[in-house]
């Protein structure tokens, strides 16, 4: 009833190639965007903004990332954080060496260089498809994580590899109180969310999809396999990249390989195949659940007042994430991202199903 | 009737604010104690005993004492798996905790405590790494709350290559010996080997530096490497599960155990008993406690086990790692107490119990009256040192329990201060943290 696109007309192609299709998605969105700018600032405690928030927005760019790849052109890697530590590293390198540079430049040029290494890392995927890809993916992974453990360069010789970043500035603004560190995250996640929509949408993105569901007819109508899968890779790694460097100098500001070890490249692999693959919306949904469930499972005994030990709590934890994972697995394969998509159908014949 | 509305209203403010008031009176005696543990995990044989030291002493302090000055002593344990990422968010919850936020931190994890120290410069929040954590720390101009109190692991280093100097008739003997360093891949094993490049530089022996991958259940290619080598002293830098794995390798490789040396994280019991008899022999050092029980475990015993309110077993009470974990809260509760002779009677903030971390006096008669003597070492810090006096022994394991040297050992400030200086110099810099300023300071 409410729900619906009736009378809503489409009079010129630039209606037509809108991004939200029906007004009342805009409207929702325009709400949730402005609730997210104006109001989360004032009404969040640091805690939510720190463990939660910033965290969230920073996997959701390095979900996108993955998910261009894995859902849109179909190459599966495992991966992906080995191309976040390059991004993290570039950037730290690019500050220390270049002070000079602007933050965003920064940002940029640590995208690319991230972008460059995931073209190197994305020839296998010429020659080997599947399960055989995730695992030459796999030594990216540990190529990366034992090139900045043991090269001193990379980490400007810091006796323990780790290293440490000063806060971002920005034209003057010094991003460091967690507000500020929101508001400039969820701005560069939009950009990002709105380029990555465009893509996939444009010729690049059909490209890859038809690479996805069937590499060889695609070959037959005319799609280079080498452009498309490699700029897949490009594009991935880009992303992750600057997920990375936000990861490092917005979130941690201090870290160590460890900080991108092949759990958070699992992780990046579970939020898009929970959200939803092939899907922009369900990296949002993946990224939440993977980001918010441990720590709301680990908190929850506190808050219903039962008294049994962080121990307990914390292996409670984990096998009651793991049931959810599998359950919603089960339900629904597809991932969240459909779970909503067949909540938004239901809605539109509300309230009166055939 | 409009008239009448208004006493109703005000009666009805003024018990709100009774009741508010009475809330905050409630609240005002007490000062909480964030306790980030790891219970879970490759590293829970260790966490374990820690953490329950350290809560059972609250609890002391608390049952004993009704708090500290009054001040009762309100905790909660978080549980961060030894894990950067889960200790940073442990942190933030447990920051705000409490009438005036939390007292002071236990990092427990060399990782968390880098991810942590950065923060506190806004929170404004002590963090006590006794016997781990950053080794430039100790300089407080630039680390501003961190306490390494007790010493670092640059202090370790340079007492084990002292001790063993010692060993083999004076530090010049050293030349062209092989010293090799059995570490864990991560900023906790590799925090010695600045220290130990130095020291090689002066005596000019050599250092190899072997690394374990977390968490350090396999070491067959760095025991390999020891084989072909042959280093004439293996100094081991694990913890948890690596520990015991190493001295199993070192059976298995034939490597005499009398030639091994662990920092003061690798020499507790659940180190040395998975390798049976084969560990007799190991040595390791002693920081702060050693394993045994005295006066305070008697108290504990007395006022908190026999109430049935104890974290650990009993017979677990007087492990390596439990006393530590006592030590640890030791420090803590020390602190709050110094800080309270200052601002009063009343929970502190963390600003306020830096104070009393930056002037901690503990000397020998103190521990006594405090039931630790034995299993403490005097403690006296300065706004410019956060460490004070660094001190330990060296004990070895029998086969069946810890045998501690009488020999005390001290580090060589001459060589590891003008290191701190250059590396918290460098930190400052990258971070652009203005220096304090300590001589404004003193009052």
């Amino acid at each position: 009833m409410l729900y619906r696109e009736n009378g809503q007309f489409k009079s010129s192609y630039a209606a037509d190639l809108q991004m939200l299709p029906i007004a009342q998605d805009r409207w929702f969105v325009l709400v949730l965007v402005l609730f997210a700018f104006l109001a989360v600032p004032f009404l969040a405690s640091d805690y939510l903004f720190l463990s939660i928030l910033i965290p969230f927005l920073i996997l959701t760019i390095a979900a996108i990332g993955l998910n261009l790849l894995v859902g849109y052109c179909g190459q599966i890697s495992i991966g992906h954080a080995a191309f976040m530590a390059v991004g993290a590293y570039a950037a730290y390198n690019l500050v220390l060496r270049l002070p000079q540079l602007n933050f965003l430049i920064v940002l940029l040029l640590a995208g690319f260089i991230a972008a460059g290494v995931g073209m190197l890392f994305g020839i296998p995927s010429l020659r080997i498809k599947g399960l055989y890809l995730a695992v030459a993916t796999l030594a990216a992974q540990f190529f990366i994580d034992w090139l900045f453990a043991r090269v001193k360069w990379f980490t400007n010789h810091s006796t323990s590899g780790s290293v440490s970043t000063a806060p971002v500035e920005l034209f003057g603004w010094i991003v460091d109180t967690p507000v500020e560190k929101y508001v400039f995250l969820l701005a560069l996640l939009i950009v990002f969310t709105v380029l990555a929509k465009n893509l996939v949408r444009g010729h690049i993105g059909r490209e890859w999809m038809a690479m996805r569901d069937m590499d060889v007819a695609a070959e037959v109508i005319g799609i280079r396999p080498v452009y498309a899968k490699l700029t897949a890779f490009a594009i991935s790694a880009f992303y992750c990249g600057v997920a990375g460097a936000l990861w490092g100098f917005v979130h941690l500001g201090s870290w160590e390989p460890l900080a991108f070890n092949l759990t958070l490249s699992l992780n990046l692999l579970f939020m898009i195949i929970i959200g939803g693959m092939g899907s922009l919306l369900g990296c949002y949904f993946g990224a939440a659940f993977i980001v918010i469930l441990p720590i709301l499972l680990d908190q929850a005994p506190l808050w219903l007042g039962v008294g049994i030990s962080t121990a307990t709590a914390s292996h409670l934890a984990f096998m009651i994430f793991g049931a959810l994972i599998v359950f919603f697995l089960i339900v629904e394969p597809h991932g969240l991202a459909r779970l909503w998509a067949i909540g938004k159908e239901k809605l539109r014949l509300w309230p009166f199903p055939h | 009737m409009k008239w009448q509305l208004k006493p109703a209203a005000l009666t009805a403010a003024a018990v709100t604010a009774a009741l508010a008031s009475g809330a905050v009176l409630a609240q005002a005696k007490e000062q909480f104690f964030p306790v980030l543990s790891y219970r879970t995990g490759a590293y829970a044989p260790n966490g374990i005993p820690f953490a329950n030291g350290y809560v059972d002493y609250l609890k002391l302090v608390n049952a004993r004492d009704g708090g500290i000055n009054g001040v009762k002593i309100v905790f909660e344990e978080c549980e961060t798996g030894y894990a950067t990422d889960k200790g940073v968010e442990c942190y933030e919850r447990l920051k705000g905790k409490g009438p005036t936020g939390a007292a002071v931190f236990h990092t427990l994890s060399t990782g968390i405590t880098y991810a942590v120290t950065d923060k506190t410069f806004a929170d404004k929040i002590p963090i006590i790494t006794a016997g781990y954590g950053r080794a430039d720390s100790v300089d407080g101009t630039v680390f501003g709350y961190n306490f390494p109190l007790g010493g670092t692991y640059w202090d370790a280093a340079d007492m084990l290559v002292q001790h063993i100097g010692k060993k083999e008739g004076g530090l010049d003997k050293l030349k062209g010996k092989k010293i090799a360093l059995v570490y864990h891949d991560s900023p906790y094993g590799k925090e010695p080997i600045a220290l130990l490049e130095q020291r090689a530089k002066m005596h000019n022996f050599e250092l190899l530096l072997l690394p374990v991958t977390h968490p350090g259940v396999e070491q067959k290619a760095t025991w390999l490497q020891v084989r072909q080598q042959r280093p004439d002293y293996v100094f081991l830098w694990g913890w948890g599960v690596m520990n015991s794995t190493s001295i199993k390798e070192a059976v298995a490789t034939g490597y005499p155990r009398e030639k091994m040396y662990g920092v003061w994280w690798s020499g507790a019991e659940p180190d040395v008993t998975p390798a049976g008899e084969g560990a007799k022999g190991y040595n390791a050092l002693v920081f702060l406690a050693p394993a045994g029980t005295g006066s305070v475990h008697k108290e504990i015993l007395k006022y908190v086990y026999d109430k049935g309110q104890g974290t650990a077993k009993k017979e677990e009470i007087g492990e390596v790692l439990y006393n530590r974990g006592l030590t640890a809260a030791l420090l803590s509760v020390e602190g709050v107490k110094r800080a309270q002779q200052k601002y009063g009677k009343k929970p502190l903030t963390g600003q306020q119990v830096r104070w009393g971390l930056e002037n901690l006096a503990i000397d020998q008669p103190m521990i006594k009256k405090l039931g630790f003597d034995g299993f403490m070492t005097p403690v006296s810090t300065s706004c410019v040192n956060h460490s004070g006096e660094s001190q330990a022994r060296v004990h070895t394991w029998d086969g069946k329990k810890w045998n501690v040297a009488p020999e005390i050992l001290h580090a060589d400030n001459s060589i590891i201060k003008p290191m701190i200086r250059t590396s918290a110099e460098k930190y400052a810099s990258e971070k652009k943290i203005a220096k304090r300023d300590c001589a404004k300071e003193a009052d």
